[in-house]
């Protein structure tokens, strides 16, 4: 039994300690929208943030955490998909399948969090997530559209 | 605890009729509910065009959405003729079965080939031609006026003389019981008002939010789990399997085999079943392939690019004696590897199966094959089967044949009425693809005193697709699509060049890797092997590449057109910016002419930095600018990453790459700047979901090559140092 704060509401979920915080959202939290895309920490389909930094939940196992640290899904990002990123990749059309954007949004509204204004240098930084459809240059114009568009603290 | 998340049914939930389903879910995810009621129940106007009371119209779809942008495509299609309100427009997937009851209304649903659009954009305009046509009918019937008094807009029928509307879901009923318009008449295209605009995706918003339901969201009561694995090598078997080694194991309910070649862990979730299976001690048989090498399926492809015996693919004159004759030869070997399809959601398939019947929901790119699939699979007639689509996280190409599908059949039928999720690991999917075909090439040309080619040979030696997928397509043998981007003539995929002799050759050499159709195909590989050679022979006789080339496009007007467009907006000419270098790359395919231009630096140290990419695409109709921009920015990151990274290997039989940690793709740090051209022509459809893929790679390795010197003649660059000769 593990207690998860996710979107800002204490869940207990029934699992054994090694089971990766992804497959905790995904099949007990009942959180769908994070992504199972490798398993492995390397493509960003599964980044939730905890206390506001961007982490692969696949990679970390639900013991690893307390219901102290606020875990945050796509889910929780805004309440009605207003957070200045999902307007903007609403604006850019950015999704193509969509299957990583969940993933995309989240290292991109981390991104905002910590830098207001990124450079393209900084973009590159932090948005190490893969897309197969080939959606990078649309996310990037996002996330500048993002910070001319409204308020990103 | 597996709880079980109640999804509230959406709108287009319930007008899909949640009570439809057998089982009687009581939940139904909002992507899984694509099917159509049934006809009767519904104010159909045709099998396209469905009018609700509220005016809200419902478009039927039979190709599939993979992020292409087909759902928007077929919607301008459809709303250009139809006449209706854009903002009240949702689509719905048909299923399979209800096009089977209804003789095939909704043709073809293969989703590949580029051809989502431009194969039915005949019938689907057609279908919102008649359905207009009969709404403004029978609003003329009612009013007692004559049709031709009568004209409708964004879903209201006035009657001009007096003034007078009516909306579509006021007349949608009588409409429904018009005898359709024969012949239907289609708009002149200069009258297009919706076709040809950059309308925003129907289908962005829930991928914003986490909303958007893929096959591997699925949740239905009582569902469990398969993580399947099969052979490491393939054509092997299980030979046997320790069950009880793993059966207590928390949350396992079954551990079975799958057909001859797998074995697979049912459990409450995903991650219990994959622990079981990692734990699952398996013996295969893995058989013959087992000695298979990737050295050896090399040795086999070389010994291809001179054997004797080829099909030819396109020829004229005596390329041969040509060069024999020639003053000077140019001959260079080229090879392009096996690659992995990866879409970013790996395989996956829901399925509930009885003695009676058998449903699937899944995400496929042909909802046909996937019910003919099933009901081999099931044991049951295609009658008693049905396929629920959902929208694909990702395809490529991978999601056009189902082996995923058929092992998640065989799985649920073990276990009869229970939902059963068959999904895939990464691991899995990148060890089980279906794989770009492995080909070499080597590449002839004589050339006389003043740098003409006199003749050229192109031998391809390598894997057929369609001998492995559709070997009753074969032509004698030969492969046909082999030769996709060198055909002497033809709508599809034809040559850009007339070389006074040419010979196009293929020296057909299977390997035990299943090859598949992969976002391009073959023009991949052929027009590296064309393209970057063109640019070999031009630097070898002191010309200039694109000179080159239009020296050769005298009878390719639209072939030349493009390559001409990327050469003037990337300033070929012109010196490029200090430290940066240039290439060039045209080609036809999918029914479309493409050309890019590139401009990289590499590094003393190697690193290459592609800086700008120029596409040009000519598909006849531009149906929506804007997803075009978006399908070549997004072939270029498939065909790059490709180029950059692509490449399986194959040892012991079988193959070597497991994940993305081993399969790397290009990421944002190295995504070129991508300026769109788009350029109809007019009077034809060509795909564009694929065609700008193929010149990627080859304007890069020749824009490496002005800036190295160096020729890369086999990818991926990852294998390459590209440090300065
Ligand atoms: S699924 Fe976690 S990084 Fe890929
Ligand atoms: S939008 Fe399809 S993988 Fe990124």
């Amino acid at each position: 039994m593990a207690k998860l704060n996710v979107n800002g509401r204490v869940v207990e979920v029934a699992v054994d300690p090694d089971t990766p915080l992804l497959w905790a959202i995904r099949d007990h939290v009942g959180l769908t929208g994070t992504k199972y895309g490798c398993g492995v920490a390397a493509c960003g389909a599964c980044t939730v943030h905890v206390d506001g930094q961007p982490i692969r939940s696949c990679a970390m196992p639900v013991s690893a955490f307390s219901e102290t640290q606020r875990i945050v899904t796509i889910e929780g990002l805004s309440p009605d998909g207003s957070h200045p990123i999902q307007v903007a990749w609403r604006a850019l059309d950015v999704p193509q399948c969509g299957f990583c954007q969940s993933g995309m949004i989240m290292a991109a509204a981390a991104l905002l969090a910590e830098k207001p204004r990124p450079t393209d240098d900084d973009i590159d930084q932090a948005m190490t997530n893969i897309c197969r459809c080939g959606t990078y240059n649309r996310v990037r114009a996002g996330i500048h559209a993002a910070v001319r568009g409204g308020t990103t603290g | 605890m597996n709880e079980i998340t109640r999804i509230r049914p959406s709108r287009r939930a319930v007008l899909a009729g949640a009570g439809a389903f057998v089982l009687g879910f009581h939940v139904a995810p909002k992507g899984a509910l694509g099917q159509a009621t049934a006809p009767a129940a519904t104010p159909e106007i045709n099998a396209w065009v469905v009018i609700h009371p509220d005016d809200r119209v419902v478009l039927r779809m039979a190709r599939t959405e993979m992020g292409q942008g087909t759902r928007t495509g077929l919607c301008q299609m459809i709303a250009e003729e139809l006449h209706c309100d854009w903002s009240k427009i949702e689509t719905q997937y048909v299923t399979p079965g209800q096009s089977l009851a209804r003789n095939r209304a909704w043709g073809n649903f293969l989703t590949a080939g580029s051809q989502g659009i431009r194969q039915s954009q005949d019938y689907v305009r057609r279908g919102g031609a008649a359905a207009r046509i009969m709404l403004v009918q029978a609003a003329a019937a009612q009013w007692g006026v004559a049709v031709g008094e009568c004209a409708a807009k964004d879903s209201v029928i006035t009657h001009s003389p007096t003034g007078r509307t009516l909306r579509y879901g006021q007349v949608a009923a009588a409409a429904s019981r018009l005898t359709p318009p024969d012949p239907v008449p289609l708009k002149d295209p200069r009258e297009w008002t919706v076709i040809g605009q950059s309308r925003p995706r129907l289908d962005t918003a829930a991928k914003t939010t986490g909303a958007q339901i893929y096959g591997s969201d699925l949740k239905m009561p009582g569902m469990l789990v398969a993580v399947p694995k099969r052979c490491p090598v393939f054509g092997g078997r299980v030979r046997s399997f320790d069950a009880a080694r793993v059966s207590g194991m928390p949350g396992v309910r079954h551990v079975l085999q799958v057909g001859d070649s797998a074995v697979t862990v049912v459990a409450d979730t995903f991650w219990q079943a994959k622990v079981a299976l990692d734990a699952l001690p398996v013996a295969w048989d893995l058989g013959e392939n087992a000695r298979v090498q990737q050295s050896t399926i090399d040795a086999m492809l070389d010994e291809g690019l001179t054997a004797a015996e080829a099909f030819v693919g396109n020829s004229n004159g005596d390329a041969r004696a040509a060069i024999a004759a020639a003053p000077r030869k140019v001959e260079a070997t080229y090879s392009y590897p096996f690659q992995n399809h990866a879409p970013m959601e790996p395989m996956n398939a829901t399925v509930v199966w009885t003695a009676q019947r058998c449903d699937v929901w899944c995400p496929t790119q042909n909802g046909e094959a996937a019910l003919v699939a099933t009901a081999q699979a099931a044991g049951l007639p295609q009658t008693q089967c049905d396929v629920h689509r959902v929208d694909l996280g990702g395809g490529f190409g991978r999601r056009t044949t189902h082996d995923w599908l058929i092992d998640a059949v065989l799985t649920a039928k073990q276990i009869p009425g229970v939902p059963i999720k068959t999904m895939w690991t990464r691991e899995e999917d990148m060890t089980h693809g279906r794989y770009h075909p492995v080909t070499k090439a080597k590449m002839t040309a004589g050339v006389d005193s003043n740098g003409a080619i006199t003749g050229l040979h192109m031998r391809i030696s390598g894997q057929s697709i369609l001998s492995y997928v559709f070997p009753t397509a074969l032509q004698q043998g030969r492969d046909p699509v082999q030769f996709q981007g060198l055909n002497a003539s033809g709508a599809e995929s034809a040559i850009g060049y007339t070389f006074p002799n040419l010979l196009v050759d293929h020296a057909m050499r299977n390997t035990h890797v299943p090859p598949h159709f992969w976002r391009g195909v073959n023009h991949n590989q052929n027009a590296i092997y064309l393209e970057c050679f063109l640019d070999e022979v031009a630097h070898a006789t002191n010309q200039d590449p694109l000179a080159l080339r239009r020296r050769l496009m005298g009878n390719h007007p639209k072939h030349l057109a493009t390559l001409n467009a990327v050469a003037e907006r990337i300033g070929w000419g012109s010196a490029p910016p200090a430290g940066r270098f240039r290439g060039i790359a045209q080609q036809m395919g999918f029914g479309s002419y493409v050309a890019a231009a590139a401009e990289v630096s590499v590094s003393d140290a190697g690193v290459l930095r592609i800086h700008r990419i120029v596409a040009a695409t000519d598909s006849g109709v531009a149906v929506n600018p804007r997803q075009i921009e978006m399908q070549v920015e997004g072939s270029f990151v498939y065909g790059l990453s490709a180029l950059l990274y692509g490449e399986c290997t194959v040892k012991d039989g079988a193959i070597e790459q497991t994940n993305f940690d081993t399969y790397n793709v290009l990421r944002m740090d190295e995504m070129p700047q991508v300026e769109t051209i788009v350029m109809p022509s007019g009077g034809f459809w060509g795909g564009v979901g694929e065609p700008t893929i193929m010149v990627a790679a080859p304007a890069v390795l020749n824009a490496i090559f002005a800036a190295t010197g160096k020729r890369i003649r086999s990818v991926p660059l990852k294998n390459q140092d590209l440090r300065r000769a």
